[in-house]
């Protein structure tokens, strides 16, 4: 049945990937540039990564590379239209041109970067499979579990991943399943189960709307590789490269101090990375600045950092310590901080 | 003994002495029956009103989020905090509609019942000329609600919230009546082209969810069409709901129509009627007249319906209120959100229904 399923969709897919290719398939970048804003697929809303604000303001992680590409398009971090896709949908509206880009914390997986033809272009958030317990439970690591009733959404990796978890540690466990994020929280919170296991990003976003937070804990121990990123389609190089150094460049612009505050000034470094990111500088003496390269302003990435902020900017005013949300950077910090975030020499 | 004469010519007592309390049983019953609504309606009139916060909080603090909410500053001991609706009123009413534009839209809800009064009251002074702007209507909404020709123009991907919802419940009905006349007296036709068609289209229709056409009008169709070809999101949906809805109304007008008797037919073109003749003054107004009851169900199946489009990224009322749900500021607030999301359904479905309900009354002319 299952293989019939995703025959079918395979076909409607190639279909229409190649009646797309046979009508001469523009660039990618000449059709945003020539509709004036960019369409982004985001969450139906995800606090922290991305939802709409009181005053229906988009706004989170995922959302800011979205504003990211756009300031680095079209100068104008606010030239996006953002289109909200559910899990189940957000690759075939990403296929059908629906939209130009993905950034809905998708994870990256062999099956989605070459069987469903998206080009994922990096990780934006290194997330992985976590357990919340209760503080007065006495646990300090996912080790001393055994026997413990654990809350689980059915149908989802998370759920192999915990079956996998407890066998590889030999000790059992009594499963709880619930539904959805809402029915976990409820179950979790009335006691029917002594932890409570998905994206560790989702245990913070769920903890932080709890009547008491301070009362429950996300153990040390992740379980799974869950890496967050926007994708593209496949096909369409120049664009992924876009979106690509898009995001690179708030990395790199955290890696080297620069914000969105001093942005200006630092265009007065004498640091010359710092220079060519913020297209002071000119590829060797042809004239030209390192925009030209990926068909765009020279100034894009200052624009980026000027409307957007860098990686650490946008991390803390979204889901750092100081929200209510109160993720560590954990795996999320710069390389040179202890953590995995690396972005290739800009150069 | 003559003391008890007088209580016993009390309406009201006898009704309530045969009807609550007339046997031993049916007293304990209604004892408890009237326990259990006692405990539940004031659970939730205090919840909802009483107990409940709306603009500032017990201390008189203006709520911004959720932390400010009675409920979270001393918990158990304060109902509803509906400030998640007041503070997110706008993106419920017009989603993403500019707040300067807004007006627009209000004049839209405002011109709706003009459109529609003319439909529903017979009896009205001037229908005619309220039934010519019934049909500019939807050319005036459109050109307010989507703009251009001095009015800056606001994308339907702006429309949102109990916007869309009435969009595409109001003129997915209104839309589907016409058609699904037309596929009810095709599906009924002698000639087997026409026949076939109707068959095949409504069975069709039928066979496949809403969600399924949805999603299929929403993400396969760009799939087949040129490049730049790119109908509007919201119009797209529009289509799929009007083609769900007409298949359904068809079905119940063909009801109507088969529960005419054959005499009628024959008795009207025995007075020499055409086809048209007979089915516009014979057939139809006595078929639609025993179909409202399944037309009016369809009608509020389809209302309830429009909210799938969540799927395909229209942010309709219940979609806004889950992104309300999802915000940082307001977690956890989902039973103000969906209880607030049912009363405007149930305002809507329930008005349908008695308007129903007023219909069937005036058209009822048999003698049973």
């Amino acid at each position: 049945m299952t293989k019939i399923k995703s025959l079918f969709i395979a076909l409607i897919l190639s279909l229409g990937v190649s009646s797309a290719f046979a009508d001469g398939h523009g660039s990618t970048l000449d059709l945003v540039k020539e509709r004036g804003k960019l369409m982004c697929g985001s969450n139906t809303g995800l606090a922290g990564f991305g939802a709409p604000n009181d005053a229906g303001v988009w706004e989170g992680i995922d959302v800011d590379v979205c504003r990211a590409v756009a300031a680095a398009v079209f100068g104008d971090a606010n030239a996006v239209e953002f289109v909200p896709t559910t899990s189940k949908v957000r690759f075939t509206v990403l296929q059908s041109g629906e939209i130009d880009m993905l950034s809905r914390n998708t994870t990256w997986t062999l099956q989605r970067d070459v069987e469903l033809g998206l080009e994922f272009v990096g990780v934006n958030y290194y997330d992985g499979q976590g357990f919340m317990v209760r503080k007065d439970l006495g646990v300090s690591s996912a080790t001393e579990l055994d026997g413990a009733s654990v809350c689980i959404q059915v149908g989802t990796t998370t759920e192999m991943n915990l079956a996998d978890y407890f066998k590889a540690n030999d000790m059992s466990y009594e499963p709880i399943p619930v539904e959805t994020n809402s029915e976990a929280d409820a179950a979790y919170l009335a006691g029917r189960c002594d932890i409570y296991t998905t994206d560790a990003s989702g245990l913070y976003a769920s903890r932080a709307g709890y009547p008491d937070p301070s009362a429950h804990m996300v153990l040390p121990e992740i379980i799974s590789k869950e890496p967050l990123g926007p994708s593209v389609r496949h096909g369409d190089s120049e664009w992924a490269d876009i979106v690509r150094w898009s995001l690179n460049a708030m990395i790199i612009a955290e890696e080297k101090g620069i914000t969105s505050d001093n942005v200006d000034e630092m265009k007065n470094s004498k640091d010359p990375e710092t220079l060519r990111l913020l297209g002071v500088s000119k590829v060797g003496d042809t004239g030209a600045g390192y925009g030209a390269w990926l068909g765009l302003d020279d100034d894009w990435a200052y624009n980026i950092i000027k409307q957007v902020g860098n990686y650490s900017e946008s991390f803390e005013k979204h889901i750092g310590v100081n929200t209510p949300i109160n993720i560590a950077r954990g795996l999320n910090a710069l390389y040179k901080d202890g953590g995995i975030l690396y972005a290739p020499p800009f150069r | 003994m003559s003391s008890s004469i007088p209580f016993t010519h009390n309406k009201y007592y006898s009704w309530c002495r045969n009807n609550l309390f007339s046997s031993w049983i049916n007293g304990i019953i209604t004892i408890l029956s009237i326990y259990f609504i006692y405990e539940v309606s004031s659970f939730f009139l205090n919840w909802t009103i009483f107990e409940a916060d709306f603009v500032n909080n017990f201390r008189g603090e203006k709520i911004t989020d959720r932390t400010f909410c009675s409920k979270n500053i001393e918990p158990g001991q304060h109902g509803a905090c509906w400030a998640i609706i007041i503070v997110r009123f706008h993106q419920f009413i017009y989603g993403f509609y500019p707040v300067e534009e807004a007006w627009r839209v209000n004049l839209v809800y405002g011109l709706l019942p003009f459109a529609l009064v003319g439909i529903f009251f017979d009896n009205l002074p001037f229908r005619k000329y309220f039934i010519y702007f019934t049909f500019l209507f939807p050319f005036i909404g459109y050109f307010l609600l989507y703009g251009g020709a001095g009015l800056d123009v606001v994308g339907t991907s702006k429309w949102g919230g109990l916007l869309v919802t009435l969009f595409l419940g109001v003129t997915g009905i209104l839309l589907a009546f016409p058609l699904s006349i037309i596929l009810a007296l095709g599906r009924r036709s002698k000639m087997p082209v026409i026949k076939t068609i109707c068959v095949i289209f409504i069975e069709f229709i039928r066979g496949v969810p809403l969600i399924t056409l949805l999603f299929t009008a929403n993400v396969m169709l760009p799939l087949f069409l040129p490049e730049g070809v790119r109908p509007d999101n919201l119009l797209r949906a529009l289509v799929a709901v009007t083609l769900f809805q007409s298949a359904y109304m068809a079905e119940a007008i063909r009801g109507g129509l088969q529960a005419i008797p054959k005499g009628q037919l024959e008795a009207a073109q025995s007075l020499g009627l055409t086809y048209w003749q007979s089915t516009r003054k014979i057939i139809l107004p006595q078929a639609l007249k025993i179909s409202i009851p399944p037309i009016v169900n369809t009608c509020i199946g389809l209302f309830k319906d429009t909210s799938l489009v969540l799927i395909i990224g229209l942010f309709d009322l219940l979609g806004v209120g889950r992104a309300a749900v999802a915000d940082i500021d307001w977690a956890k607030l989902h039973y103000e959100v969906y209880v607030f999301i049912s009363l405007v359904f149930f305002i809507f479905c329930f008005g349908m229904s008695r308007y129903s309900l007023y219909l069937e009354k005036k058209l009822k002319t048999d003698n049973s």
